[in-house]
């Protein structure tokens, strides 16, 4: 536009606000928790003086230690990235053919088909949760189903509710739609015309499939992969309400620290490596997925 | 050909019902004449009037409303100028600072705001949440209005300038007419989002104020009743309305929030 | 005093220079087209006049007066955008009264003013209309009319007819040659369309790499091409290309390789060139049989030349009005109404000929190997320095 010189007053009186909102209101936040976890948690919870009463700076290493004094956190961690992972493949399965389905459907069905995806995403993350209790609940028919099934072979009942598996299926469940948007953005974009040249070339459906829509898909996958496992690493909700005793993850460890022994500094140390852990991961699909797409490409 | 049809559209099924068949069930024990959420007894519509009786449940409704309410309000006005700004200027910091809080996991946001509440002597309860509410929302209206503006055809705000407006003017009589749909739709998602989320809040919320997931949280977590499926119920036909209209005017929307 | 001024205007990108040192005067009232290939800054040049880009170097006056801080709603300049930009929430009568509003003409007076524009646009009854709701060549006129309204002192089109086809393209341009004469307004067209460029313009601009290769009415455009890139830019040309070897008054002879001899009339103003080009338009050329093999046994074509009898008394090498060069069809473009004959002379140069197929019944007069003579003028081509 026109004006090339000066303070350009119009671009800070529009980003200004939300910048500095943004700034306060999660870019502080977030320093502070960063630097809270090098303090010593206080008395009574919190956080110790900054400044100690003989005068030296309250800045330690000392809950980074406590992460690697005991297996038990690392057990914590490996459990929640194997549940993270389990959820991401799972997701996989389970959205692909339903965004193939979508991107092959005539283009007036396509929205229809995909805002029936996303509306359960919309309702109450609780709910959702809250409806598994009801399904996998004692005295709901698929237990009961499932328990008289064992019980013929002499096996003793197996509790659905409270269980990783509820935890599990809870995951899938929730986190479906982020896999299969993606998907169906990659999918919809491919051309036809590839297979049909395939198929002339002498390629059945199997082969199409995985020389073809598979490896072309590979950007989708991977955009859908961390999106599935980003928040599943983090959730502390599900295993809160459907896991069992054993069925603690990060996300519960959290909340513990800040709610429960109120151990900030600890809580803050979970949290920077729960979030670097995710990003990296994430980040590790992503150039994953843009290597594998570039061979795609290539091959 | 035929049969991979079958077998897709077989598993497009299955996949739909695993999406809806737990919700139906919440739906449809609302209505279910028992205290156990086993098996099918009756049609009562009971629960819903225990539920009308329940002053703890309103007074949590009556919270999350007003709390959605100014969430959306002000993120939505915070969120639109992000979105102007991301489209029109080469900005770095702006982009950095709204996509990532809806990237990193939600606890992480939680807690940091729990700490910078406290540590700053700021009693939690409605005004913590909602200031936590429109730092998250803001980023999903700017990503709405964004994809907006750039489905607009930039030659019409030169167009407007050519017949005199000033940029001002060419904003308010025609960039704002043409991304309406998306700011009322980002305003909506915002709302939603606002009145649905439970981890910020559980976080942000102090001990005595209660919305009404909290609610929906603290009654599953100790004592299931029906009473939980029918304000379940009525939540997701307010949701299910809002996002409904929403994609209506934003069709951008469907393929908004994961990317 | 011109009206619009433009002096040493320079736009860079970057590395890249988009407007190099470009000085135009536009007159009142003029017809003015910046003709050129896509990037040689062209819209950029407009883009600075209606005020969406600002020159690095030199000035662009307006009446006498520097535009350079005025914002494009403070000129009286006003653009037809390529995509029309008619505001898609608007109706057209919304569209038409933007710019009324905008300069705050009083709300009384502008449904007059619109209706009054919708008549020289021919739309009249269409205000109520949504602009999703009209053809390609009704949003033109709107948004035509929507410049035109205010009544500016200059009216910017970029590429109007760009988006329209071909038929309707003629239509309009038709109709903005007459529009143009009766609203009275200084238009300055850009395009990249060379025969839209010499049909509508008083005067064009040839621009490449952002300067101006040559500022002329359209006939000299054509006819007498300033430089290479004009006589190829526009239309169909040959350019024969060599040493000057002889110098008789005011014509000169050139040795262009695999031709020969090739004797043109030096253009004004470079009669002392050492080095030059003919620039030699293909219907100038006069084609025949080869008349030293029109005595041989005719081939399994029909032979014969519509001037066949003229070119036989033209003895080659001798004629002084005219220059003769014999070769062969090497390729032929059979386009409907003409005919356009590559020919090869012996010494490996290729020359476009054209004929008119006028006469009934005969798709062309030559084939593919046939042997020719080609003759031309001296005064036909156009020689070029350098």
């Amino acid at each position: 536009m026109a004006a090339r010189a000066g303070v350009n007053w119009g671009k800070w009186a529009v980003s200004g606000p939300p910048l500095a909102y943004l700034i306060v209101f999660f870019a502080a936040p977030t320093l502070i928790m960063a630097l809270a976890s090098f303090r010593t948690p206080g008395d009574f919870g919190g956080l110790a003086p900054l400044v100690a009463p003989d005068g030296t700076l309250d800045l330690n290493l000392e809950s980074y230690a406590r992460l690697a004094e005991s297996t038990a956190y690392a057990e914590v961690f490996l459990k929640s990235v194997i549940f993270a992972i389990v959820t991401t493949v799972a997701c996989l399965v389970l959205a692909y053919p339903l965004a193939t389905l979508i991107a092959q459907s005539p283009r007036k069905y396509r929205d229809l088909l995909l805002l029936l995806v996303i509306l359960p995403f919309w309702s109450n993350f609780l709910i959702r949760i809250y409806a598994w209790m009801i399904i996998l609940g004692p005295n709901a028919a698929l237990a009961r189903g499932l328990n008289g099934v064992l019980a013929l072979f002499g096996v003793e009942p197996v509790p659905l509710l409270f269980s990783s598996f509820a935890v599990l299926v809870c995951l899938v469940y929730v986190h479906l739609p982020f896999m299969v948007l993606p998907l169906y953005a990659n999918l919809e974009k491919h051309d036809r015309a590839l297979l049909d040249a395939a198929q002339d070339l002498g390629a059945n459906a199997w082969q199409r499939f995985w020389r073809i829509t598979f490896p072309l898909s590979l950007p989708g996958v991977y955009a859908g992969a961390a999106l599935v496992f980003i928040p599943a690493l983090g959730i502390f909700a599900i295993p809160d309400i459907l896991g069992g005793p054993n069925d603690t993850l990060i996300g519960n460890l959290i909340k513990q620290q800040f709610l429960e022994t109120r151990d900030w500094p600890f809580g803050s140390v979970l949290s920077i490596v729960l979030t670097v852990a995710a990003l990296a991961l994430a980040g590790l699909a992503a150039w994953i997925g843009r290597r594998g797409s570039a061979g795609a490409a290539r091959a | 050909m035929r049969k991979g049809r079958a077998a897709l559209w077989a598993a497009a099924i299955v996949a739909y019902l695993f999406l809806y068949l737990p919700l139906a069930i919440v739906v449809v024990y609302s209505f279910n004449d028992s205290r156990l959420n086993a098996e099918w007894v009756g049609f009562t519509l009971d629960w819903y009037r225990k539920l009308a009786g329940n002053d703890e449940m309103i007074s949590a409704a009556i919270n999350s409303l007003a709390i959605a309410l100014v969430a959306s309000l002000v993120s939505t006005a915070l969120g639109t100028m992000a979105g102007v700004a991301m489209h029109r200027y080469r900005l770095r910091l702006l982009p950095v600072l709204v996509l990532t809080p809806i990237a990193v996991p939600e606890i992480l946001m939680g807690v940091a705001l729990l700490i910078f509440f406290v540590l700053l002597n700021f009693t939690l309860g409605l005004v913590s949440v909602a200031l936590a509410h429109i730092a998250f929302c803001i980023g999903f209206v700017a990503i709405v209005v964004r994809a907006r503006l750039a489905g607009m055809d930039e030659s019409l705000i030169e167009a407007a300038r050519d017949c005199g407006a000033t940029p001002w003017q060419a904003f308010r009589r025609i960039t704002l007419p043409l991304i309406m749909p998306g700011v009322i739709a980002g305003a909506l998602m915002a709302f939603t989002l606002s009145i649905d989320d439970f981890v910020i809040t559980f976080f942000t919320a102090g001990a005595g104020t209660v919305t009404l997931p909290l609610q929906i949280y603290s009654m599953i977590k100790i004592a299931v009743t029906p009473e939980v499926n029918a304000v379940s119920t009525l939540l997701m036909l307010l949701t299910l309305v809002l996002i409904l209209v929403a994609a209506r005017l934003s069709p951008s929307l469907l393929r908004t929030r994961p990317d | 005093m011109a009206l619009l001024d433009i002096q040493g205007v320079t736009r860079r990108f970057g590395d890249f220079t988009a407007v190099d040192r470009v000085s135009l005067a536009i007159e009142a009232g003029e017809f003015f087209t910046l003709l050129g290939p896509s990037g040689c800054g062209k819209t950029t040049l407009l883009r600075m006049i209606a005020g969406f880009d600002v020159p690095d170097e030199g000035r662009i006056d307006l009446d006498g007066a520097d535009l350079a801080d005025r914002p494009p709603e403070r000129r009286p300049v006003r653009t037809v955008f390529q995509s029309y930009a008619l505001f898609p929430h608007m109706t057209v009568e919304g569209n038409i009264a933007f710019p009324l509003q905008m300069a705050r003409v009083p709300p009384a007076e502008i449904p007059a003013k619109v209706a009054e524009a919708l008549e020289d646009v021919r739309l009249s009854g269409f205000g109520r209309r949504m602009p999703q709701e009209l053809s390609g060549g009704q949003r033109q006129r709107v948004a035509i009319a929507r410049a035109l309204v205010t009544h500016p002192r200059v009216l910017l089109l970029d590429e109007p007819l760009a988006a329209l086809d071909a038929k309707l393209r003629e239509e309009m341009q038709i109709e903005l040659i007459n529009l143009q004469r009766e609203v009275d307004i200084t238009f300055v067209y850009v395009t990249h369309d060379q025969t839209e460029a010499l049909a509508l313009s008083h005067r064009i601009a040839v621009m490449n790499h952002g300067r101006v290769e040559q500022l002329d009415e359209p006939s000299r455009i054509y006819g007498a091409p300033a430089t290479r890139f004009v006589a190829d830019f526009i239309g169909q040309c040959n350019l024969l290309s060599g040493p000057v070897v002889a110098r008789d008054g005011g014509i000169l002879t050139f040795d262009v390789p695999g031709v020969g001899a090739v004797r043109a009339t030096a253009a004004e103003g470079q009669p002392d060139a050492r080095h030059g080009t003919v620039a030699l338009r293909p219907e100038k050329i006069r084609l025949v049989a080869d008349p030293s093999e029109a005595a041989a046994p005719a081939g399994p074509h029909g032979r014969g030349a519509p001037h066949g009898g003229e070119a036989r008394a033209a003895s080659f090498g001798g004629d002084p009005t005219h220059n003769h060069v014999r070769g062969h069809v090497a390729d032929l473009l059979y386009m409907g109404d003409v005919t356009v004959y590559r020919v090869e002379t012996p010494g490996g140069a290729r020359i476009e000929a054209l004929l008119a197929n006028s006469q009934s019944g005969r798709a062309k007069f030559f084939e593919v190997g046939d042997a020719v003579e080609m003759s031309w003028a001296v005064d036909a081509g156009h020689t070029i320095a350098g």
